[in-house]
């Protein structure tokens, strides 16, 4: 039956040409009629959807674009008639000559504008050292970390309140040596040497060579007192208190450290879940389960009104620090569950790999678990710093001035006060953070996509 | 830690105690329980200290002390000459899970809608549902607070000129005033009647699925529970004389009077709250329906289900197992972002409580360690159903 | 600048945000620092608020120039802290701030409970009713069925409530976290009342889209005296904050004013010369040059001059002296000899 070449009378022996397919199933009015219009309901909802389109897009470009005032002295040009203004009756419209006077105060809050380049600075060294990390292709990731994490913070820290700082010690009561800046050195040293006395002993009791711990404890206590020195010498620049501090600076600021204080701490604490020490998984477990389970702004009127009750008398903290602290527990905690996620993600061959070849845990987290782990979970790392990013606008609620802080305070200036201000400036807000987070997204996307090759 | 399966009868080398790992062990969680103990210590101490200095009482008697401030939304008794701060963390709690629980339902509804939306092949639906969830997302949840409140609040009229919905009452900047239902004395049998329906309707529904199992025949259990759950307490409710009126609120002074008031800062909050959560739903619930392998819908399609039952009855109950989880957590950030009401003055949990009540008392410890605990609480709750949920819905292997 | 450390914690010392204060007294820690920190509202248009490039004006600003220039002869060496009505204690408590001139009423559980002291009153207030014009309302005994907007945390909220209640009348209270919110929910149709301070209401109504559609009620329904606070238990920190204001009154009194003060170092009479400190000792007692007075009213100028500057007939305010003019004017401002 393969091949038979008997020719039948009711089989066709040459092949039809191609027909061009019916009318109604090619081209665009096929198209259109498998994709919006079929079955019946599909129609109805393409036309639902035309129907949310033409309510929403016009009105908005109307507002944005055709009646948007772009240049104005004051509230007259963004105001009709009846309002005491310029424009016609049922003018709706955005009053970017507003946004645009305030422009200045919405990036650097009430920040001295003498001095505006010092934030200026910071943002082109944060911009400098994080565009190349985010690149893959771009090598010396290493140092670039080293950049970011070490010298841009110390660098940042400095040019944004002024650096100068006098310290005045901390361990020896003060009946043993008066509070200057040489009883801050002499404390140092013998804190040092308290903590090279403890590794000795550690080193003694393991029976193991004392020099490395010393070595790494004397450079680690070298760098931090570097750290030190460098913030007390006087670079000549005017100190900024931090209430001066305002809008997307605060904003970036209070992101930023967050995430970069949020890590190690979400590293620590997620290995300390999965830690096989009780108390210390159970510490653990307790404290991420407080922070995830509570609203964040309770974390932050109980940084602003419960903690300074719990700081001996007389030592205050800085209103954004406190801040900074509540967020970055907060973060912490939901940084915790990420790196978890990924460190269970990590097949129990590498870790019985890692033991295999004699590594000790904390040799085996540093050089086989945490760098695949932390590598998998770097989308969940973005995901979180732009919830982050997000959850910063909650400052304002305890009186910080960030972003959207700065924008609602702008709202008091009688030169600018239409009603249609706060819409404008809301749009713009929105603009603004739909920026942020929706490119941060797109990154979070796009890694998730190049590291996902290796697993499938 | 590693070497515990080691059998023991190899000759152990001489080990300092302090490299046996479970004393090492033991040894670091002492150092560290001592330091977090000393720490707690130090800062109660210094609590104490503190508030001593400052005058300021401590202790829960608060909580039987009067008031004496109005609160604009309460579902149970609340008089602002007699209640007391114990009645206001009520009325804030309750408020809260008010806000919660609808938020919670509408945007799980809104959020599958959308969720599946964007997986339509109809390309003018899949983009709106797309730009939806971008925008509403990318967008922090104060900000869509601010919106819908300072926004959309001035674009309503004033109570002179309350727009008539009708039916459905008046709706003015003072709120939604809706027609408030008040029940005669016949109305309980048309409530029995409900309830009737509805137990029925759970044991036919238990008798179709076994006859199913058993036979195969299929009985229209939606249909039947339709007519039993709503049909026939309508049945009822019509023979025994319409034994329901409404209380219409009527315009005037300065805010109408009658029917029931839904105030703005619930329903701003309540916007906001919906359209923000589910821009996260829906990319759960799209997820979860990828999380299906194709060959489902294929296979159901060969076996001849059209596109919908292919969703209701094939995709989504396997869906479900991918989605709970991420859906848990998001109804829990809705019910903790609830409390960013505090910037619109609703007065849930954190604003009258962790807010006014501690204003007036200054007792910022106590009402602030009583607040974080109860939505700690409503997180574990939460947490404990849905998992029970999860356990229950989890594909059960053979 | 200097910024003392005096942390237990390593840590904190190396974010270096933390200032401490040892057993030194609140002058000594404020010469140290050598500024002042000072307590102010977040922006309340004539009392305190930051114009477009953070400037910061008004009554209670002027105050803490005023102190400023009595301690260092020089009233710019002063650094403001906006505060919410909510955490406002909470920083002076802790020390954040070293005077607190906030537009806060002078209460008898918040001198006595607080663990702080008030020290005079510089400008007598009291609460009142803002509505719009159109409502046809002129008496506060008309605001049954009222919504009425105001702000948490302040002693405004109970004065409504005992108000209400003693009249026997229906009200729907809107509390908002910040001043700016309640303006915000005002002004958006929100609620048909408004009710704050009576010198807040003048103020908060230029923040309106139309200031002149609304009116202030006559009715005044409490007492609030408004002025400076400072910690319990330093009595010299106490003293300076008192004379500052009682010798902006004196000034006043004598007629010695910023323009005029040079000329008035020259006067025969003895009042002008014991204030203007080229007679007599008064600074010393209380740690602080001989000069401060001349100071004070150089650099800031007398208790009229900051009134009218900030909330005066000829600001937009447009409030009248009226129980905040001096004695001698039939008001309430009685500032002690200076001898």
């Amino acid at each position: 039956m393969a091949t038979s070449t008997k020719s039948t009378a009711y089989v066709r022996t040459e092949m039809l040409g191609e027909q061009t397919p019916p009318g109604t199933s090619t081209g665009i009015v096929a198209w259109i009629r498998a994709n919006l219009l079929y079955p019946w309901y599909n129609a109805i909802l393409t036309l639902l959807a035309i129907v949310i389109i033409v309510l929403l897009v016009p009105p908005f470009i109307e507002f944005v674009f055709i009646n948007g005032v772009w240049t104005a002295e004051g509230r007259e040009q963004c105001t009709t008639i009846a309002q005491g203004g310029v424009q016609p009756d049922g003018w709706v419209g955005g009053c970017w000559a507003y946004v645009g006077a305030y422009m200045g105060q919405f990036i650097y809050g009430r920040y001295p504008s003498a001095d505006l380049w010092r934030v200026n600075l910071v943002f082109a060294m944060f911009a400098i050292g994080l565009i190349p990390l985010l690149m893959p292709s771009v090598p010396y990731k290493r140092e670039n970390i080293a950049f970011l994490l070490i010298i841009f913070p110390v660098a940042a820290f400095i040019l944004l309140t002024g650096g100068h700082f006098e310290y005045s010690g901390f361990l020896l009561p003060d009946f043993i040596m008066e509070p200057s800046a040489a009883k801050f050195w002499v404390d140092y040293i013998i804190l040092t040497a308290i903590i090279v006395g403890i590794g000795v002993a550690i080193a003694r009791g393991t029976d193991s060579n004392p020099r490395p711990i010393v070595r790494g404890i004397l450079i680690a206590m070298g760098g931090l007192a570097l750290v030190f020195i460098v913030c007390a010498v006087n670079f000549g620049l005017e100190e900024v208190p931090t209430d001066r501090w305002g809008g997307l600076l605060v904003t970036l600021v209070i992101a930023v450290t967050g995430i970069v204080a949020s890590l190690p701490i979400g590293i620590v604490l997620a290995l300390g879940r999965r830690s096989k020490m009780p108390i210390v998984r159970l510490i653990s477990v307790i404290f991420i389960e407080f922070w995830r389970g509570v609203p964040l702004i309770t974390v932050l009127f109980m940084s602003s009104v419960m903690l300074p009750l719990f700081l001996p008398e007389g030592v205050t903290f800085d209103k954004l620090l406190r801040a900074l602290i509540g967020v970055a527990m907060f973060s912490a905690a939901y940084m915790a569950e990420v790196i978890r996620g990924g460190l269970q993600a990590i097949p129990k061959g590498q870790y019985e790999g890692a033991m295999a070849l004699g590594l000790g845990y904390s040799q085996m987290m540093r050089m086989i678990i945490l760098p695949q782990a932390l590598k998998l979970v770097i989308p969940g790392i973005v995901n979180t710093f732009i919830g982050l990013f997000k959850d910063t606008t909650l400052v304002l609620i305890i009186g910080l001035f960030d972003f959207l802080g700065m924008i609602q305070s702008s709202f008091t200036d009688p030169t600018w006060a239409t009603p249609l201000q706060s819409m404008t400036a809301y749009i713009f807000a929105a603009a603004v953070y739909f920026c942020f987070c929706f490119s941060m997204s797109r990154y979070s996307a796009f890694m998730e996509r190049r590291l996902d090759t290796g697993h499938r | 830690m590693a070497l515990q399966g080691v059998s023991h009868d190899v000759s152990q080398p001489k080990v300092a105690i302090f490299n046996d790992p479970k004393i090492r062990g033991w040894v670091y969680q002492t150092v560290l329980l001592v330091a977090i103990v000393y720490f707690a210590f130090v800062g109660i101490q210094n609590m104490f200290a503190n508030l001593a200095a400052q005058n300021i009482a401590s202790g829960f008697g608060f909580l039987g002390r009067t008031a004496g401030f109005a609160i604009s939304q309460t579902f149970i008794d609340y008089s602002q000459a007699e209640s007391t701060y114990g009645q206001v963390y009520l009325v804030g709690l309750i408020n809260t899970l008010a806000v919660a629980v609808t938020g919670i339902f509408l945007a799980t509804i809104l959020g599958f809608i959308i969720g599946v939306a964007r997986l339509s092949p109809n390309f003018v639906l899949r983009g709106v549902a797309t730009v939806y969830v971008e925008v509403f997302r990318n967008i922090p949840l104060l900000l869509h607070i601010f919106i819908w409140y300072f926004g959309v609040l001035r674009l309503l009229p004033h109570p002179r000129e309350s727009a008539d919905l009708g039916f459905l009452g008046l709706l003015n900047n003072r709120g939604w005033f809706a027609p408030l239902p008040i029940t005669d004395d016949l109305f309980f049998l048309t409530s029995i009647a409900f309830v009737i329906g509805l137990v029925a309707t759970f044991i036919i529904s238990n008798w179709s699925r076994k006859r199913q199992m058993a036979t195969g025949q299929q009985f229209p259990v939606f249909q039947t529970g339709l007519a039993l759950i709503i049909g026939f307490p309508l049945l009822v409710f019509i023979v025994t004389g319409l034994p329901l009126t409404f209380d219409m609120p009527v315009a005037g002074g300065f805010r109408p009077s009658g029917g029931f008031t839904i105030i703005p800062e619930f329903i701003a909050l309540l916007l906001a709250l919906t359209s923000y959560t589910a821009a996260f739903i829906a990319e759960i619930v799209r997820a979860g329906i990828l999380a299906i392998n194709k060959g489902q819908t294929e296979a159901a399609h060969a076996l001849g289900l059209r596109n919908g039952p292919t969703l209701r009855l094939v995709i989504i109950p396997q869906a479900m197992r991918v989605i709970i989880p991420p859906l848990t957590s998001q109804y829990l950030n809705l019910t903790k972002n609830s409390s960013l009401a505090v910037a619109i003055a609703y007065p849930d949990l954190v604003s009258v409580f962790g807010g006014t009540a501690l204003n007036q008392t200054g007792q910022a410890v106590e009402i602030l360690l009583m607040t974080m605990l109860t939505y700690l609480g409503i997180s574990l709750l939460t947490s404990a159903f849905m998992n029970w949920y999860n356990a229950r819905m989890a594909l059960v292997e053979r | 600048m200097k910024k003392q450390i005096l942390s237990t914690i390593v840590g904190t010392a190396v974010l270096g945000l933390t200032a401490g204060y040892a057993s030194a007294t609140t002058l000594e820690d404020v010469k140290a620092k050598g500024s002042l920190q000072c307590g102010v509202s977040q922006g309340l248009p004539g009392f305190s608020n930051p114009d477009d490039s953070g400037n910061w004006s008004g009554l209670d600003v002027d105050f803490c120039r005023a102190v400023a220039a009595a301690i260092f002869g020089d009233a710019t060496k002063v650094d403001f802290t906006p505060l919410s009505a909510k955490e406002r204690f909470t920083a002076l408590q802790s020390g954040e701030v070293d005077v607190l001139s906030r537009n806060t009423t002078w209460t008898m559980t918040r001198d006595t409970t607080l663990g702080l002291n008030f020290s005079v009153v510089n400008y007598y207030d009291g609460q009142g009713f803002m509505i719009r014009k159109d409502m046809n309302i002129n008496s506060a005994l008309q605001l049954s069925g009222a919504s009425i907007c105001t702000n948490t945390g302040t002693t405004t909220e109970l004065n409504v409530a005992d108000y209400f209640r003693a009249n026997d009348m229906e009200y729907e209270l809107v509390a908002f976290e910040k001043a700016d919110e309640v303006v915000a929910a005002y002004d958006a149709g929100r609620c048909d009342v408004y009710t704050t301070d009576a010198s807040g209401l003048y103020a908060q109504r230029l923040k309106l889209t139309d200031p002149n559609a609304h009116v202030v009620l006559p009715e005044i329904i409490s007492k609030e005296p408004l002025g400076p606070v400072v910690r319990q238990g330093d009595d010299e920190w106490l003293n300076i904050i008192k004379w500052t204001h009682f010798a902006m009154l004196n000034a006043e009194e004598l007629g010695v004013t910023s323009e005029n003060v040079d000329s008035m170092k020259e006067s025969a009479n003895p009042a002008i010369k014991r204030l203007l400190g080229t007679e007599g000792e008064f600074g010393a007692p209380i740690g602080i040059p001989n000069d401060w007075a001349y100071n004070i009213i150089k650099e800031v100028g007398n208790y009229g001059e900051t009134f009218d500057r900030n909330v005066g007939p000829d600001t937009p305010l447009a409030i009248s002296r009226g129980v905040n003019a001096l004695w001698t004017n039939g008001g309430l401002q009685y500032g002690p000899p200076i001898r």
